[in-house]
């Protein structure tokens, strides 16, 4: 019996890591959401008018982009459940609030990817042609209007290829939040490397693991890309 | 606000700012040079040469920069032949896993940059440099390294920037340098937001300069091109 649980030891230490990397690919989803969202916002404020939200807008990205990704990491860790709790005092709350690692985490890696996704969001906004949107005018189309059948539709095209580059950003850096103890990817290799002191085999595995997920989710964006751009003439693919 | 602790703080993290100046040096430095070695395997007839180029490309720059940093400093540390040989001295060293680390990964998104950068040179200003009997170095000393290096310039200067943010994750495995000191304080004093902010507006500052040079050395060798200057 013995010697039963120690043969499958690789494959049970193999199917934590499979499921470490679908915690790891949830991080990622979960913090592209909150980046895309964040990122809107911001974008629109650096397109705004108004020199307060642009000012604004670029502090954001000058700073999200700026410092390593670990010191807000920690930020949000150590610092969350203090801001949370003055927020929850603010409110009548009196006891203390803890941040689940995994919260702080995707808040922090999603804080991030929105300052690279609003500078996506601006390149694309940026390369759909003036005219268009003069022509929807002339036509009489309302602000909303224009938004949501000519800015929208192009600006999500002509982001898939930076929202890439952007993904594969977040999932790498989503690895980071192994150090406040969420079990993704990159703790589970830790974790089966420490208790097996096999060291090189189980990292290896968790950088096969990354490779795998990269590879993949760079292949889904290429087609997305290729689905996206099936109706423009040919001579716009090369340009973004 | 506590100005006294803030000063002493940022006295403390400054301190450590050497060391992470250290390590982003060291490994721009090694990681530059590795990508050359890569471009050059990259674009290379010898298939065997540019799989293995590709091949090194697409795990450095797929895997997160932590697991290979982990990697060198744990999994190599596993192998008797490591721990036997002449480099373990260095090897077993924190410090020098993570300039490699930092180097072969940088050197993955580099070679990417200077390959770019090779593609971007108009194929006439070759044939115009042949016509007139350059060839081999010098040619390539003439011709495609300035033009390589003034196409490469903006998107180096931004994987400087990631370059420095790296540096970082030196602190995870006990390389004392900003982060690493900044955590440390915070969790003896539990003042998170002023320790942090102090180290970030250290690192903010690296980068603004190593931004600001990099766009005075773009300006500098593109004067010519631009009108408006």
């Amino acid at each position: 019996m013995q010697t039963d649980i120690l043969d499958n030891d690789f494959s049970r230490w193999m199917l934590l890591l499979f499921l470490g990397a679908l915690v790891t690919l949830a991080v990622t989803v979960c913090s592209m959401a909150l980046g895309a969202v964040l990122g809107a916002v911001i974008c629109s404020w650096k397109l705004s008018k108004t020199l307060g939200l642009r000012g604004a807008a670029s502090i954001y990205t000058t700073v999200l982009r700026g410092i390593p990704e670990l010191l807000v990491i920690y930020v949000l860790y150590f610092g969350g459940s203090s801001i949370v709790t003055g927020l929850g005092n603010l409110f009548g709350y009196t006891g203390f609030i803890a941040v689940p690692a995994f919260v702080a985490g995707v808040a922090a890696v999603g804080l991030v990817s929105g300052a690279y996704q609003a500078e996506v969001y601006r390149g694309a906004f940026l390369a759909v042609p003036r005219g268009e949107i003069e022509a929807a005018m002339a036509i009489g189309m309302r602000r909303m209007q224009r938004f949501r059948r000519i800015i929208l539709p192009q600006v999500l095209r002509l982001s898939i290829s930076g929202l890439g580059n952007v993904w594969q950003l977040t999932l790498k850096d989503s690895a980071l939040i192994s150090v406040i103890g969420v079990a993704e990817l990159m703790r589970m290799s830790q974790l089966a490397a420490g208790s097996t002191r096999e060291y090189f085999l189980y990292l290896s595995a968790g950088g096969i693991f990354y490779l795998l997920l990269t590879n993949a989710s760079d292949r889904i964006f290429k087609m997305l890309e290729r689905i996206a751009d099936r109706s423009m003439p040919s001579s716009t693919m090369g340009r973004v | 606000m506590d100005i006294h602790f803030l000063a002493a703080t940022m006295m403390e993290l400054l301190s450590a700012a050497p060391l992470t100046l250290l390590l982003f040096l060291l490994s721009s430095a090694c990681g530059g040079l590795l990508a050359l070695v890569i471009t050059w395997m990259r674009i290379a007839e010898n298939p065997l040469l540019s799989s293995f180029a590709k091949t090194y490309i697409f795990v450095f720059r797929g895997s997160p920069l932590l697991i290979q940093i982990f990697l060198i400093y744990y999994g190599l540390a596993q192998f008797d032949i490591v721990r036997g040989g002449p480099l373990w001295p260095y090897l077993r060293e924190p410090f020098v896993c993570a300039v490699i680390a930092l180097s072969l990964c940088t050197a993955g998104y580099t070679a990417e940059i200077l390959r770019g950068g090779l593609r971007a040179i108009p194929v006439r200003d070759i044939e115009a440099a042949r016509s007139i009997g350059m060839s081999g170095f010098l040619l390539f000393r003439r011709i495609i390294a300035p033009l390589t290096l003034r196409a490469i310039l903006p998107s180096y200067s931004t994987e400087l920037v990631l370059m420095v943010k790296s540096t970082a994750l030196a602190s995870i495995v006990t390389v004392w340098e900003v982060t690493g000191v900044a955590q440390r304080i915070s969790s003896e004093t539990y003042r998170v937001f002023e320790v942090f902010s102090c180290a970030a507006v250290i690192y903010l500052t690296l980068n603004f300069v190593i931004i600001q040079m990099m766009a005075l050395l773009e300006f500098k060798l593109s004067k010519h091109h631009c009108p408006m200057a």
